[in-house]
Parts: structure tokens; C-alpha cells; sequence
């Protein structure tokens, strides 16, 4: 407050050049923080490109250094795809996660939308049920749900682990969709009862459409979490090799293929690819959930 | 939009329709269902194409469990997309339209429970009837009192304890420390959002994928050979033996190096969130506070981290019950041997391994009860206006 603006004005010319000199640590902590975060994975991408025999005789680092003298070969991808289940695993995944990701939202969009604006009995009650249910750990579900899927003979369907990974996913979509469906003008709504719509109408013309960022939001989320999902398949979905998803796979190469590093990182790096294509792809969605309070239970 | 126009004949030749569209819609849902749990059921299908086709090779050796199985996955994505996806709008549909042919005072009853109903019976049976199943079982099945006297004074338990809190302790510190960390720093800088990227990507990667990254730096070889893990080249290059770093239970060391990994994925988190909340500092604090020549360490700690309190808490708390709750890893990388046991390992152990239900879902109540009281404050938190506040 005491400056006067002549002050700053006279002291820019030689201010700029000490802010050069000052911000160069920031740039090398910067730089260096990158480099670091990125290492492991380039790590892993350079080893799945190398000669298998390679990759235990040198350290990836020194392919980097020398590229023009390295075996650059494909061969331990073809040889996870087709040899190690892979392929099939990758179809699996999909199998799993698409509609793992479409239920959930649709259950709770539709919930969410009679939460925010229909009357019923309890509604505030049940809500805040829902809202609580976000404390429940996935752990206390595995053994009781796992004892009615043996009942019906569903443990170990593609239909099972979706129904398990819907519910598991319930709670926070519904939060996350109440919180976005509420807040949306309510004379949409009069205009829209006034011409005669229907609550269904409403919900698949006007809210749904309306919904997008939010929905986008928790689709990622949801996406991301089933793909990446370990426990859930090794309970529900692990017992048949031709339904393996992709994280069963991995870890299964880990255990029985520990130190053949070819096939390790050829099969990380697949499964890998799409997540972080959707993530990439599709990051402005994610922060924004991230922001809205995303809390997994 | 020419839904408006649709609107005003709610009871037209499509109210008609529509429940015959339901009833059949509900049919192909089962018979999709039916394939998704009969698991030669695909396979068959597939055969009658290759037998409409003229390839009765083919479709004998499909029904026989052998023949051409991405043939058979390709039937079951196309299933599972026609099921899963479009299964479960045509449920709702069906729901509505039964309900709308209702008469009016019924028909504005059963329509709320049509748009929740759904969700709260997938609830019930898979969260809160389990929830009340495992607290039975931890106290029933066997000895109750004998799982939770194993499951609190067992030596193993014990250190396995040890390692959860040392993991809540150094997981939820780094996470955040680093996470807030660099926020501040990227504020800096120009080509904040592509740095940002590279701590942020790790979030798309699944536990397992970052597991079989991290064991591919921490591995190791015997001195006399090649050192292909970075982290023992470098070791080594500092002068250093190599170290097993995942089998060297002294000081811990190899829980540190799991914990790491569980950093590496999380710091991402921390820096979105704590960054937004480090834009949201108005610009005139900062600017008032350079004036009366503050330096930039005072700057940063008198008055941003004050100012984005509410999001430090959330972020803690929300790394804090992923810490607690840490599987993947420790499953992937030890199985929990070498003295780096955690409790959602055991649990999965005791359940599906040893097949002892009591004790695992002892643990599985103590994971609960753990978590129980950070997600109470986290909820109260964001109840008050979202993670960026």
C-alpha cells in the first residue's frame, strides 16, 4: 500500500531479469517433479518394447541412451495378446465394464431425480440413508453377497459382477447426481408439468440432457474404478479363465510369471492404455467430479 | 425438441404399444440374462450362426467348448451391450408405462417408487443386508468371542495393525504433503496444466498396473549381475549394495516401498484438488500481503494454507480411508509375507483362502468401524459446500 506506482514502474526493467534468475529453481523443482512421476511408467514402456533377453541383461535406461543399438521388437506384446489370455481379458473388461458403468447411472439419475423432485413418504430419510451407505467398506459386503450368488448360482457371470459393481457404485452416483439434478431451475419443471409431460418426459427430455456434465463426471469415475477394479472380480469373477478381466490377468502374470519382465510390462501397458486414453480424453469431466466431493465408500 | 408437441396426447396408440413393447422387452432381457449365466449358452448361439452360415465344422467344435472363442466373445459383447445397456432403460420404461395405464390416485403412488425403487432394493441387498451379516457373522460364526480375541491379540494381527497405521501415517503425509506441495509450486509456472498431466495420469492407472510398474523399479539381482531396477542402479551407482527392497522387512523398508506406490498414484488427487482451492484464494490477499513485504514461504503459510483449510481436511480424510482400506497392492506385490500384511489383505485371506468367515469378517467390521468416523466428517464436510470450499 505504501509503494507508489512509480515505484514498480521504474523497478520493472531490472526486476525482470532477477525474476528470470529467481523462477529458475522453481522450473529445475518443476521439471525435476515431472521427470521423477514419469520415470517407472516410461520404465515400463521402453522394457515392452525391448528384446525380451534384454531387458535382464541392461536396464531400460540404457536403450534410451543408445536407441539406434537396441532390438526394438513388438514380440512381447503379440506373445501376452495371444499366448497369455490377454486379448480374451481385454474383452472381458469391456464385457464387464460398459454396462457396469450404464447401469449405475441410470439407477441413480433416476433415483436422484425422484429425490430432488417428486414428493413421497420418507423421501428425506431414505436419502440420507443412501448419503450414509457411502461409509459401508466393500470388505463387509464380499462374504454375505457372495453367499446369496452361490444360492441363485450367478458367482462367477458377467451378470453378477455388474449388479455388484452397480450397487457398490450406488451410493456415491446418487450423491453426486442429487447434488447436480436439485440444483436445476425449478421452472423447468412447472413449464414442463403445464404442457402435460409426464415425471418420465421430464427425466429422459429435460433433466438427462441437462445432467451431461455430471453424468459424464461420474461415468469416468466409474469407468476408471470398474476397470481397475481388483477385488471385486477376484470375488465374483475369477474362478473361469475365459472370463478373466484384465487386472485378474496381471496379477496372475505376476504370480506365475514374476520375473519374465517381457511379458510384465507388455501386459501392464495394455491394460493400461485404454483408462488413461479415457482419462486423457476426458479430463476436464474428472477434475470437475473430483471437485463436487467424490468419496468412495 | 418435439417432445412437447408428444406430450400432449400421453395416451395415445403409443400408450398402447408401450406395454407390449415391455412385456417383449423383458423377455429378450431374460433370455440375454440366460446367456450371461449359462456360460455354453454363447458358444451355442454362435454354432447356429456357423450352421446358417454352411460351416458345420465350426459349430460342432463350438458346441463341444472348443472352435473359434473370439467368436463367442464377440456374442457376448454384443449381449452384454444389448442387456446391460438397453436392458435397463427398457426396465424403467416398462416400469412407467404399466404404472401411467394405473388409475390416477395409484398411478401418482407407485411412480416414485418406479424412479427409487430400484436403487434401494440393489442397496438393501448389497449394502445394508450384508452390513448387518457380517456384524452377525463376526459375532456368531464359530466363537465370537474367539474371532475378535484372535483378531485383536494375535502377534500377526498385531504388526499387521502396525503396518496400517504406519501406512495411514506415511501414505496420507506423503499423498498430501506432496500433493500440496507441488500445487503450489505448478501455480507458478507457465505450462502449469501439461506438469500437472504428468502427477495426475497415474490416477487412471489400476493398483495392479502400478504395482507391476513399481516392482519392475524396485527389483532386484544379485551384486555380481546387471541391475535392471532403477532404484538399485541408482542405488548402486551411489555406491550402495543392491537391496531386496520388497523381501527387507528391517525398518520396514519394503512396507515404505508399497506405500510409495500408493503416493505415486494418489499425490494427483491431492494436487487437483488443493490446486483449485489455491486459485480460489482472492488475488487481492496475496497481492496485499507481497505489498507489506511478505516473502513468499510466509506468504504460503500464514495465509494459503489458512485460507484453503477445508480442503486440506477433505483431502486428508478422503486419502486417509483409500489408505485404510489399501488391497491391491500389498496382494499384487507380497501377498502380505515379509512382514507387510495389511487388514483388507487378511481379510481376504481369512475369507477366501482359509474359508474362515468368523474371522474375516471381524476384520472386515474392524475396516468398517475404522473408516466409519472419517467418512462421517468427510460427508458433514461436503455437505457444507463440496471439496473446492
Amino acid at each position: 500500500m505504501s509503494t507508489s506506482p512509480n515505484t514498480i514502474k521504474a523497478g520493472a526493467g531490472k526486476n525482470q531479469r532477477s525474476v528470470f534468475v529467481r523462477r529458475a529453481p522453481l522450473r529445475f523443482a518443476v521439471i525435476a517433479i515431472c521427470v521423477l512421476w514419469f520415470l517407472p511408467t516410461l520404465g515400463l514402456l521402453v522394457s515392452s518394447l525391448r528384446d525380451a533377453r534384454d531387458i535382464t541383461q541392461t536396464g531400460w535406461w540404457t536403450a534410451l541412451l543408445a536407441p539406434w543399438n537396441e532390438h526394438w521388437t513388438l514380440q512381447s506384446y503379440t506373445q501376452v495378446l495371444g499366448g497369455e489370455n490377454m486379448a480374451n481379458a481385454f474383452l472381458n473388461s469391456l464385457i464387464v465394464t460398459i454396462p457396469s458403468t450404464v447401469i449405475p447411472i441410470t439407477v441413480a439419475a433416476f433415483a436422484a431425480y425422484a429425490f430432488a423432485w417428486m414428493r413421497f413418504p420418507l423421501r428425506r430419510t431414505l436419502f440420507l440413508v443412501v448419503v450414509a451407505l457411502l461409509v459401508v467398506p466393500l470388505q463387509m459386503s464380499l462374504i454375505p453377497v457372495l453367499e446369496i450368488y452361490n444360492k441363485l448360482g450367478i458367482t462367477n457371470s458377467f451378470l453378477g459382477v455388474w449388479l455388484a459393481h452397480t450397487s457398490f457404485g450406488l451410493p456415491l452416483a446418487i450423491f453426486l447426481l442429487y447434488n447436480f439434478i436439485s440444483q436445476l431451475p425449478g421452472d423447468l419443471f412447472e413449464t414442463a408439468s403445464i404442457d402435460g409431460a409426464t415425471h418420465f418426459q421430464m427425466f429422459t427430455r429435460v433433466v438427462l440432457p441437462l445432467s451431461v456434465p455430471a453424468l459424464a463426471a461420474f461415468a469416468i469415475f466409474q469407468f476408471l474404478w470398474v476397470w481397475n477394479d481388483l477385488l471385486v472380480s477376484l470375488v465374483f469373477l475369477s474362478a473361469n479363465a475365459d472370463q478373466s478381466v484384465m487386472t485378474l490377468e496381471l496379477s496372475r502374470l505376476v504370480g506365475g510369471r514374476g520375473q519374465q519382465w517381457h511379458l510384465l510390462t507388455a501386459g501392464a501397458f495394455v491394460t493400461m492404455l485404454l483408462p488413461v486414453l479415457v482419462f486423457v480424453a476426458l479430463q476436464r469431466y474428472f477434475v470437475r467430479g473430483l471437485l463436487s466431493g467424490s468419496v468412495k465408500g | 425438441m418435439t417432445g412437447s408437441t408428444e406430450a400432449d396426447e400421453p395416451l395415445g396408440w403409443r400408450g398402447f404399444l408401450m406395454p407390449v413393447g415391455a412385456i417383449l422387452g423383458l423377455a429378450g432381457l431374460i433370455i440375454g440374462v440366460w446367456f450371461l449365466v449359462d456360460r455354453q449358452a454363447a458358444p451355442n448361439l454362435a454354432a447356429v450362426f456357423f450352421d446358417i452360415l454352411g460351416n458345420p465344422g465350426e459349430a460342432t467344435a463350438l458346441r463341444a467348448g472348443s472352435g473359434n472363442q473370439v467368436v463367442v466373445k464377440a456374442v457376448l459383447v454384443v449381449i452384454a451391450l444389448v442387456v446391460g445397456v438397453g436392458g435397463v432403460w427398457l426396465f424403467y420404461a416398462g416400469l412407467n408405462a404399466v404404472t401411467m395405464r394405473l388409475p390416477a390416485p395409484w398411478r401418482g403412488r407407485l411412480l416414485p417408487l418406479v424412479f427409487v425403487g430400484p436403487a434401494l432394493a440393489l442397496l438393501t441387498i448389497y449394502l445394508v443386508w450384508p452390513l448387518v451379516a457380517t456384524v452377525t457373522k463376526s459375532l456368531t460364526d464359530g466363537d465370537g468371542v474367539a474371532n475378535y480375541r484372535w483378531a485383536l491379540t494375535d502377534p500377526g494381527n498385531q504388526s499387521m495393525y502396525f503396518n496400517n497405521v504406519l501406512w495411514l501415517v506415511v501414505g496420507v503425509a506423503g499423498s498430501v504433503g506432496l500433493g500440496l506441495l507441488i500445487a503450489a509450486l505448478m501455480d507458478r509456472v507457465k505450462y502449469e496444466s501439461l506438469a500437472k498431466t504428468f502427477i495426475f495420469l497415474p490416477l487412471a492407472i489400476s493398483l495392479v498396473g502400478a504395482s507391476v510398474i513399481w516392482r519392475f523399479v524396485y527389483t532386484w539381482r544379485p551384486p555380481s549381475q546387471p541391475q535392471y531396477g532403477l532404484l538399485n542402479a541408482v542405488w548402486q551407482a551411489f555406491g550402495g549394495t543392491p537391496v531386496p527392497w520388497i523381501q527387507t522387512a528391517d525398518f520396514h523398508i519394503n512396507t515404505f516401498a508399497l506405500i510409495f506406490i500408493l503416493i505415486w498414484l494418489q499425490t494427483g488427487f491431492a494436487m487437483v484438488v488443493l490446486s483449485a482451492a489455491i486459485k480460489g484464494v482472492p488475488a487481492e490477499l496475496t497481492e496485499a500481503a507481497k505489498l507489506d513485504g511478505a516473502t513468499e514461504r510466509q506468504l504460503f503459510v500464514r495465509i494459503i494454507v489458512p485460507m484453503i483449510k477445508g480442503s486440506l481436511i477433505t483431502v486428508t480424510i478422503t486419502t486417509a480411508i483409500v489408505v485404510l482400506k489399501v488391497f491391491d497392492i500389498v496382494y499384487v506385490m507380497t501377498g502380505g509375507r515379509y512382514d507387510t500384511d495389511v487388514v483388507a489383505n487378511q481379510m481376504f485371506i481369512q475369507a477366501f483362502q482359509a474359508f474362515d468367515q468368523g474371522r474375516a469378517s471381524v476384520l472386515a467390521v474392524i475396516l468398517f468401524v475404522a473408516v466409519l468416523p472419517l467418512m462421517l466428517i468427510n460427508l458433514r464436510n461436503i455437505q457444507r459446500g463440496g471439496l473446492a470450499a
